[in-house]
């Protein structure tokens, strides 16, 4: 069998070839399998990243149907109660320039703030508890309701709806827990006397 | 010993594929321009270039030189390339998917990168052991990773370099590699 095949050299050369692709196709066909992937594992690095306040100020229900969005080319800075440093992140983990907050879609808030209801004008209509996203509110109809200070993401959502506007946003004292040192001022350059260098380059090209 | 170290110093520094050989050129323009892609970048190509050098041995010896097909080498070694690229980008795409994305399309064009095929083909035309032809093959994958990775790291502070308007962007990278080229030709007495 072999000596014939030798002596065919047209037929040694396709049983050859066709025999490595065959191999090479088995093997393949056995790492697809094997490294199989599961969704898209950057939905979950961004969604990671994304405040996760629900809010939907985005535009999407929640903070995973954006993270998918953003996997599938969406702009990143629809997204309010993360900021800039949300926005920084993921141009970060997408390696992208990093926009500005997309004013459209809400300003970032300058302190955290968290909803407090005023317990006494509470009517127990339940309109807060059903727009709450994270579910942080607490109550049933016509009972007074509250707000779980720690679920409570400081959305907004809920003031809209309360028909005797008796929700605030309180802003969260800063404790010694979440005080932190001041950021140092940003440099101009790498060294003092590279910015003034650069702008001298400059008055001699115009 | 000594034959590894000479190996490893021929196919790193002497005979490096980038600089001294001009194979590959075309990741080493396209990927150098983030040191952390050409650290990625660098990876891959070593990944394949290695288990290239070895199956392409394999295929060589138990196939082709039994079958006296060796006029077959050049298309049955694109084929191992290109499988083991695939294998390659699935093992990537699973493990890594941020470097998936930085490397984007230059890491399905390992398979046209030409200093695959050719550490393949110049290991078929030596005399040289399974152990020695894929010691070669990682050497090569080594001098591309060195190359590289100084390339896109001169590359970054080019960038923020006062380079003179007519020599901006590209035409100050081919000058850089130009010179790169003519270090590494300096390598050529050493051995």
């Amino acid at each position: 069998m072999l000596d014939f095949i030798i002596q065919q050299p047209i037929i040694a050369a396709l049983v050859a070839l066709a025999g490595l692709g065959i191999i090479f196709g088995a093997l393949l066909g056995f790492a697809a399998e094997k490294f199989k992937i599961e969704g898209d594992p950057v939905i979950e690095q961004i969604d990671e990243l994304l405040p996760q306040t629900q809010c939907g100020q985005c535009g999407f229900p929640g903070c995973r149907p954006y993270a998918e969005s953003i996997a599938n080319g969406d702009e990143i800075n629809k997204c309010p109660p993360g900021g800039q440093s949300t926005i920084n992140a993921i141009a970060n983990l997408l390696d992208v320039p990093a926009p500005e907050l997309d004013q459209e879609h809400g300003q970032e808030a300058e302190v955290k703030s968290v909803a407090y209801i005023r317990e006494a004008e509470c009517i127990g209509c339940t309109k807060c508890i059903q727009a709450c996203p994270v579910d942080a509110i607490l109550g049933a109809a016509k009972l007074m309701h509250t707000v779980i200070v720690d679920e409570c993401t400081g959305c907004d959502l809920c003031v809209e709806p309360c028909p005797v506007d008796c929700i605030d946003m309180l802003p969260v004292e800063a404790g010694i827990k979440e005080w932190q040192w001041p950021a140092p001022p940003l440099p101009n350059g790498l060294i003092a006397s590279d910015k003034t260098h650069n702008d001298s380059n400059h008055e001699d090209a115009a | 010993m000594q034959e590894v170290a000479v190996i490893l110093v021929s196919s790193v520094l002497i005979n490096n594929y980038v600089l001294v050989q001009f194979l590959g050129l075309c990741p080493f323009m396209g990927v150098s321009k983030k040191l952390e892609s050409a650290i990625g970048m660098s990876a891959a190509t070593t990944f394949v270039l290695t288990l290239t050098a070895m199956v392409s041995y394999v295929v060589d010896r138990a196939v082709l030189i039994p079958l006296e097909l060796e006029y077959l080498r050049t298309i049955s070694f694109i084929m191992v390339i290109a499988a083991v690229v695939q294998f390659t980008k699935m093992f990537i795409e699973k493990t890594s998917p941020l470097l998936y994305r930085v490397l984007g399309v230059f890491l399905p064009l390992i398979t046209t990168n030409c200093a695959v095929l050719g550490v393949a083909l110049q290991n078929a035309a030596k005399p040289l052991s399974f152990a020695h032809a894929s010691l070669y093959g990682f050497g090569a994958g080594a001098g591309f990773s060195l190359v590289l990775i100084l390339f896109s790291a001169m590359r970054e502070r080019l960038a923020a370099a006062d380079i003179p308007q007519p020599f901006e962007g590209a035409a100050i990278a081919m000058i850089t590699a130009g010179l790169m080229s003519l270090a590494f030709m300096g390598f050529g007495g050493l051995v």
